[in-house]
């Protein structure tokens, strides 16, 4: 029942896919995302930021190494340019992740408008469990598993969140460090999957360079290393398609 | 007060780069070499990314020996691969391992 076994554009309603979208955010993205936000909670409180602070910021900033970044830069006392550039530059994934979502998501909100509304919800889980399921659900009704997903697991940050604030005085320190390292963890296993031959490319190359570039240029790492390892494994691995259909534009 | 002015500006700085992608989104087509590009770019940049915070991470856990890291990272694909892409059990395993490391060796 509610398998997205339908064709595309099959007979899949709006209230099938919230399910779907909800009943997928519930399971282990929301253990997940509510265990690294504890990390974020605990390193929060540590570094002396407030609890509403932190909640805003697993609401608002909605991107933990930027959090991170902000709350491991404030703690140190660093000067407020440094951490706010530390913090945006590491978020900067949001660009080329929403450029490549909202595409597939076109003809799904009558408001123009309403595409700056909804990037706010968007997240690695959200990002990577959309591309997976996206050939499954009619076009128009992807936007409703977007956003049934990506408040699921909205919610499951706050929670994660305020327990990591108050549970940082009983954890042992080991266990904070792991709830830190929680992250990447899942973040590599997310991707470890990957198939598609670019994109493997892509990810193993990023991977590579990624601390080298960091180590030369910490600011600017993220931007560059995905600019250049990107674009080299599109041009050495994509394979174009060769029917006339996908006729390249632009 | 300068707190929540620095929320304010971490807030804005991020998404400023959602809305960026969102503008720049309107521009390409689903099926062209433009979108297949900004992909490649996107898995770059994650991937750059989970390098970077496991091999040079930030604050505290930079304070753990970089071999506690990356051998719990290799539990954690092993195990994933293992269990026949078990997210659930790869997590376990490389976080299990990790705080193992970190307690005891």
């Amino acid at each position: 029942m509610g398998q997205p076994n339908h064709p595309p554009g099959g007979r899949m309603t709006a209230r099938a896919v919230v399910r779907l979208g909800l009943r997928r955010g519930v399971g282990l993205p929301s253990v997940i995302v509510m265990t690294s936000m504890m990390g974020f909670g605990s390193l929060a409180a540590d570094g002396g930021i407030s609890f509403l602070t932190a909640l805003s910021a697993s609401a608002l900033v909605w991107g933990l190494p930027g959090q991170v970044a902000m709350a491991e830069l404030w703690a140190a006392g660093a000067n407020l340019l440094t951490v706010v550039l530390a913090a945006s530059l590491a978020n900067a994934r949001f660009m080329p992740m929403a450029m490549s979502l909202f595409p597939l998501m076109r003809g799904g909100t009558r408001h123009r408008g309403a595409p700056y509304l909804l990037v706010q919800l968007l997240s690695v889980n959200t990002w990577a469990a959309c591309q997976e399921i996206f050939p499954a659900i009619p076009l128009h009704l992807r936007v409703v598993y977007y956003t049934a997903f990506a408040s699921t697991i909205l919610v499951a940050g706050q929670i994660g969140t305020g327990l990591g604030f108050f549970a940082v005085a009983f954890l042992p320190k080991p266990v904070t460090l792991g709830l830190i390292f929680l992250n990447p963890c899942y973040f590599a296993l997310l991707f470890a999957g990957t198939r598609v031959r670019p994109y493997v490319a892509a990810l193993l190359l990023g991977a590579f360079f990624g601390p080298i570039i960091y180590a030369l240029a910490p600011e600017w790492s993220l931007l560059l290393t995905g600019f250049v390892a990107g674009s080299a494994a599109f041009f050495f691995f994509d394979v174009r398609p060769t029917s006339v259909s996908n006729a390249e534009s632009k | 007060m300068s707190e929540t002015i620095m929320l304010l500006c971490a807030i804005a700085g991020t998404y400023l780069w959602r809305a960026l992608g969102v503008a720049f989104s309107a521009r390409i087509e689903p099926d062209g070499a433009l979108f297949r590009w900004v992909s490649c770019v996107s898995y770059a940049m994650l991937a750059a990314l989970i390098s970077r915070m496991t091999v040079l991470p930030l604050g505290s856990l930079a304070e753990t020996p970089m071999s506690f890291r990356l051998g719990a990272m290799a539990v954690a694909i092993a195990v994933f691969l293992l269990a026949r892409r078990g997210m659930f059990s790869g997590v376990i395993a490389g976080v299990g391992t990790f705080i193992a490391l970190v307690a005891f060796a």
